[in-house]
């Protein structure tokens, strides 16, 4: 790890800020990044108290915990009520608020939640338990759902037949072209995923540049990463040319993994998913597919859609979409804390309201 | 939502105070405990005795670097050495799950007495509970310690301009036993920082404008400087590129989004001085083994009221904030 420091060299990334001044002028932009961990690291290296003033930082839908509606942990819930039923969870998710209730409330309660790091932990728990049924909660983006797809052919491989998955698997890209499309919405420039992007590669976001005009740069993580991603977005910007450029080249390919997507065009298929605070977007969400029905943990309990009932006042949808700034929702701060979360971008932690809490 | 005792109420950070203030020291307010510190110091007979209590439920119960039993002395010799008194006698509660292999237990008897013997200390009375299978997990150890004062520290005397100085990496012990579960999907090596710290406290004791020391443990680096801040209220500016975190644990957190300030630690000491006696300070320390890679990471500044402020490593700021539970591993 002795390499990351490189990326954080303090010399390097004054460069970078006085070369934004340079190229921008009097100019403002605005520049939204759409994955949690960009979030995060923004607030974690205290990036937005170096940037020149009239570059504004948004941040976008990136967060796979804020945009799981609450029906789904409503579901996930009254599973958890299940006898003979383990919940197998990944740790982000036990905070977040269902309409009533949330998993570290079930946990408490007695309830059996585990808490894993990788979903293949989740296929040693239902290997463990026999006489249990052991339903994990498949959340994440394109960087999730590939080794959520593993897990699946695994257990089928293995005759395991005990573990079910409960998909809420999303995909980026439609979510960028809702984005993309929303008049209210003032965006100059994309940060795009680093992570998503080894997965999907380059192509599926040129639509942002071609049909949108919005020049986009894939970015890594550390702050130089987003550094040198905003200059190159800047620069662009400058030239009047949109073009979907990658900054994180040590990692990102242009046709990204076509492994991975292989194995998820296995056990997925694309379906229409609603996101917390946006709405069902079509094709948005990866559902199982015919050959993983059985898998299935939405048609195997038979849970029905339900309607789920968010915190009023919550205006998480305004703030994924960038309309919106944390403190400008009434109970920021107040009776919305990480404490006490309303919403889930309260809960996460790579959630906009919780970094804006923690580090703002 | 129904109010319960969650997991996170025990994790050291905000929700765990706001606990202790609500319940706690509602119910049992005295001068003592309002003081909030890790321990009391009482006086018997003219005698100034520091007191305190800690209970161990580490799972798994053997980790590289050590075990409950090493930990749960070491922890409490610790907690009387920050508060500047010499550890002296420690007491010992077990509550054992039925099932619990017995030489699982001789070989936690005998851990303890060799830190106790490490340590300087004691072991003086104790007391076992045999709790029916799935009552407990394992064994839980809860240890005292008393111990004679031989300096009052106190947050009171800390002003505007004193050093903060930590005696070596973060993080090392968390990250040691989370690793050591059987659920972590990887393995690497980092070994647990447990260790006494009695004797690097007393050696620090001896410099004169030394004006508090805390043991980073549950919820880290991070929530000490917090409550010293807090108990002051005045600010305090620390620098990430000062404060070690070795490559281990930095891959660690990077992989599932742990940050290493937040992390316990069972080895480590923050030591608060004035500001022209640092250098004396900080060559005691360097020259104890615990100690040698001290570094001043920080002082305590007038402006942020009570807030606690990071100077990145590219130079930007941010606020430094208490955890509100545990820290939970993120998606990806
Ligand atoms: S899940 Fe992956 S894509 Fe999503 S916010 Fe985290 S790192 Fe970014
Ligand atoms: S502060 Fe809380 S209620 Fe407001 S948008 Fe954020 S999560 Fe929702």
């Amino acid at each position: 790890m002795k390499y990351i420091d490189e990326f954080r060299d303090r010399n390097l990334c004054l460069c970078l800020i006085k070369k934004m001044e340079s190229i921008m002028g009097d100019s403002e932009v605005t520049i939204m990044e759409v994955c949690g961990t960009h979030t995060m690291s923004i607030f974690r290296s205290g990036i937005r108290s170096l940037l020149p003033q009239s570059i504004r930082l948004l941040s976008g839908p990136g967060c796979p915990v804020c945009v799981t509606p609450a029906a789904y942990l409503d579901h996930a819930i009254a599973l958890s009520e299940t006898e003979d039923l383990i919940i197998a969870t990944f740790g982000d998710m036990m905070r977040v608020p269902g309409s009533i209730s949330s998993l570290e409330t079930k946990r408490a309660a007695g309830k059996k939640i585990a808490v894993v790091y990788s979903p293949l932990d989740a296929l040693n728990i239902a290997r463990n338990n026999p006489d249990k049924k052991v339903v994990f909660l498949a959340v994440g983006f394109e960087t999730t759902s590939p080794s959520v797809a593993v897990t699946a052919i695994e257990a089928k491989k293995m005759g395991i037949s005990n573990l079910y998955f409960l998909s809420a698997h999303k995909r980026i890209p439609p979510a960028l072209r809702l984005l993309a499309e929303d008049s209210e919405l003032k965006v100059d420039g994309f940060i795009l995923p680093g992570h998503v992007s080894t997965i999907i590669g380059v192509n599926t976001y040129l639509f942002l540049a071609e049909g949108y005009g919005i020049p986009s740069v894939i970015c890594g993580f550390e702050p130089l990463d987003i550094l040198q991603g905003i200059c190159m977005i800047l620069y662009q910007l400058k030239e009047r040319r949109a073009a979907v450029e990658i900054q994180y080249r040590r990692v990102v390919k242009n046709d990204g993994n076509p492994g991975a997507m292989a194995l998820l065009n296995k056990v997925f298929i694309e379906k229409d998913s609603e996101w917390r605070g946006l709405g069902t977007i079509a094709n948005s969400g990866y559902a199982m597919g015919e050959e993983y029905k059985e898998l299935d943990a939405g048609e195997v309990f038979r849970l029905k859609e339900r309607p789920s009932v968010e915190n009023e006042g919550c205006i998480c949808g305004e703030i994924l979409k960038g309309r919106k700034v944390p403190n400008q929702c009434p109970h920021f701060g107040g009776n919305c804390t990480p404490y006490s979360p309303l919403g889930p971008c309260m809960v996460s932690s790579e959630g906009s309201c919780a970094a804006y809490y923690k580090y703002g | 939502m129904d109010k319960k005792i969650l997991l996170a109420h025990g994790s050291g950070g905000s929700l765990s105070h706001s606990l202790i203030d609500k319940v706690f020291l509602k119910n049992f307010d005295n001068p003592f405990l309002s003081e909030k510190d890790d321990g009391a110091i009482v006086e018997i007979g003219g005698t100034r005795l520091a007191f305190t209590t800690d209970s161990y439920v580490v799972k798994p119960i053997f980790f590289p670097g050590g075990d409950i039993g090493k930990l749960s002395v070491f922890g409490t010799v610790n907690d009387l050495a920050v508060m500047g008194a010499e550890p002296l006698y420690i007491s010992c509660g077990f509550i054992i799950e039925e099932g619990l292999d017995q030489r699982v237990l001789e070989e936690i008897a005998l851990s303890m007495t060799q830190a106790a013997q490490i340590a300087g200390v004691l072991l003086v009375t104790g007391d076992t509970k045999v709790v029916e299978k799935g009552g407990a997990d394992r064994i839980y150890i809860n240890t005292s310690g008393v111990g004679i004062v031989k300096k009052d520290l106190s947050v009171k005397g800390i002003e505007t301009g004193d050093r903060i100085i930590l005696s070596g990496s973060v993080g090392e012990h968390e990250v040691s036993v989370l690793l050591a579960r059987e659920e972590f999907p990887f393995r690497s090596r980092v070994t647990s920082d447990l260790a006494p710290l009695n004797q690097l406290a007393s050696d620090i004791l001896e410099v004169d404008g030394v004006k508090f020391m805390r043991d980073p443990t549950r919820g880290g680096l991070a929530t000490t400087l917090n409550e010293i801040a807090e108990g002051i209220g005045l600010g305090i500016v620390v620098y990430e590129d000062k404060i070690g975190v070795s490559d281990g644990v930095a891959a660690v957190c990077e992989l599932i989004g742990l940050d290493p300030l937040y992390l316990a630690n069972e080895g480590k000491m923050v030591v608060v001085a004035k500001r022209d006696c640092t250098g004396e300070v900080l060559k005691i320390m360097k020259g104890n083994p615990l100690g040698k890679e001290s570094e001043i990471i920080g002082e305590v500044a007038a402006e942020l009221n009570g807030r606690v402020c990071l100077r990145t490593k590219i130079g930007g700021t941010r606020i430094l904030d208490m955890l509100a539970g545990e820290q939970l591993p993120r998606i990806c």
